[in-house]
């Protein structure tokens, strides 16, 4: 049984339409069977401080990373942590969040790395919600666990490693950091602190577009004409490219990668989550400092 | 007289799950005492801590020896203002002697390491240490 599709007329213009849900759409099918709402926020506590009901939370740092190595969960993980979440693999997943998605979009991304087939994002995510006068509660979810098979997660088709960036020059990447990250004045968001990448600079080659570019002030992404505007004008990709995006450890760009992928139709888009963290750290690999993407290197 | 200790801060936040510890520090996000008039209408006298992925904003003010802390974050930031109210409850009327002295890695040691990300932990290091700059330009 699968649950119907938004038919806003914006969505309708992207290349999946089926991929967003709007707020008013949510609001009428929060209680059909089969529905599980995730919130996934940036700040640990907004999901305590009132959640859409119904809804469970899935944090990116303590549910999605493995505490010991730098990647995703296992498969066995993944598995226990969606079925604790009430989720099966039938289940129709909409996820939210705060800052126009951001840590949402990540977690969608990791949930289609293990090819998860239904999860949809909540257009404007959880500020979005709330402007609307949308109800809140703090009421805690009863979850009834789920039944999820484990699932080998595909490293290949939407994840890039740093080789497989190496491998990458001569094709478009994206820099979906700030101005100031990609230039190399600082190697983190203005006002985040300092997260560790040795040196300030950018992939080069890469095209930069900061991933906010890409939505409305009521954080809902742009109408895909404004879409096209920004990615194929202003960043120059066209129809086929084989697309990388980063950013500093691969949450901005989720969100861009969500946008090319789902929205404009890019069929070879990959995040690279290893993102300026590593590769400003990376020994042996080049970088390009100030606001000129630079060029290609020489990659033996 | 501060609220509390950091030694009963310290054991209260480990003595509890991880869950638990979140429905802690939500508690004092929310016991976060409101800015007095007198900086509520000037906040361009308060501070920005950059280390804070949310804006926080704080000030000191130093009298006959004491010191006493003023915050501000918005409310949809509710860990900083939750890192925020435990140093007001642990350093709110502490000597400038106390205050100079508090352990710096204190942040680390009340258990939230694993539940929150290693950002948000520096955001509260930097707090501290803004604090006791101004507390050293002040006394």
């Amino acid at each position: 049984m699968s649950i119907e599709f938004d038919s806003d007329s914006k969505f309708s213009e992207y290349a999946h339409p089926e991929v967003l849900v709007s707020t008013e759409w949510l609001g009428v099918n929060l209680d059909v069977d089969g529905l599980v709402v995730v919130e996934s926020d940036e700040d640990v506590l907004l999901y305590e401080v009132g959640h859409i009901p119904g809804a469970v939370k899935i944090d990116w740092h303590t549910d999605l990373n493995d505490p010991v190595l730098r990647d995703y969960v296992s498969d066995e993980a993944f598995a226990a942590l969606l079925a604790s979440k009430g989720i099966s693999r039938d289940t129709t997943v909409i996820i939210y969040g705060d800052k126009s998605n951001w840590w949402a979009s990540y977690a969608l991304w990791v949930f289609k790395l293990f090819g998860h087939p239904d999860v949809r994002l909540l257009d404007g995510g959880r500020d979005k919600w709330i402007a609307e006068g949308r109800e809140l509660t703090r009421d805690e979810t009863v979850i009834v666990p789920g039944t999820y098979p484990v699932v080998k997660r595909d490293d290949i088709t939407l994840r890039a490693f740093r080789d497989d960036v190496l491998k990458h020059f001569g094709n478009p990447l994206i820099d979906v950091r700030s101005a100031e990250e990609y230039s190399g004045e600082r190697t983190h968001m203005p006002a985040y602190p300092e997260e560790g990448a040795l040196r300030g600079g950018h992939i080069p080659t890469a095209a930069s577009v900061p991933w906010a570019k890409a939505v409305s002030e009521d954080g809902t992404y742009k109408p895909r004409a404004d879409l096209e505007k920004l990615y194929l004008d202003g960043a120059g990709l066209k129809a086929g490219d084989n697309v990388i995006a980063y950013c500093r450890i691969g949450e901005r760009s989720s969100h861009t990668w969500f946008a090319l992928n789902y929205l404009l139709g890019f069929k070879n888009v990959r995040n690279y989550d290893g993102s300026w963290t590593e590769w400003g750290s990376l020994v042996g690999v080049p970088i390009a400092k100030g606001s000129e993407p630079g060029l290609a290197p020489k990659v033996a | 007289m501060p609220n509390e200790t950091f030694e009963s801060l310290i054991e209260d936040f480990n003595s509890i799950g991880i869950k638990d510890r979140l429905n802690l520090l939500l508690e004092f996000s929310e016991n976060l005492p409101a800015l007095p008039p007198r900086y509520a209408d000037h906040t361009d006298l308060l501070e920005r801590v950059e280390e804070c992925q949310s804006p926080i904003f704080l000030f000191v003010e130093v009298k006959d020896g004491l010191v006493r802390l003023f915050f501000t974050a918005p409310e949809e930031a509710p860990t900083t203002r939750g890192f925020a109210s435990i140093l007001h409850a642990a350093m709110d009327g502490l000597t400038v002697e106390q205050t100079l002295a508090v352990d710096d890695d204190f942040p680390s040691k009340i258990g939230l390491t694993e539940a929150v990300s290693p950002l948000r932990i520096r955001g509260m290091r930097g707090m501290l240490a803004r604090i006791k700059r101004q507390v050293r330009e002040k006394q």
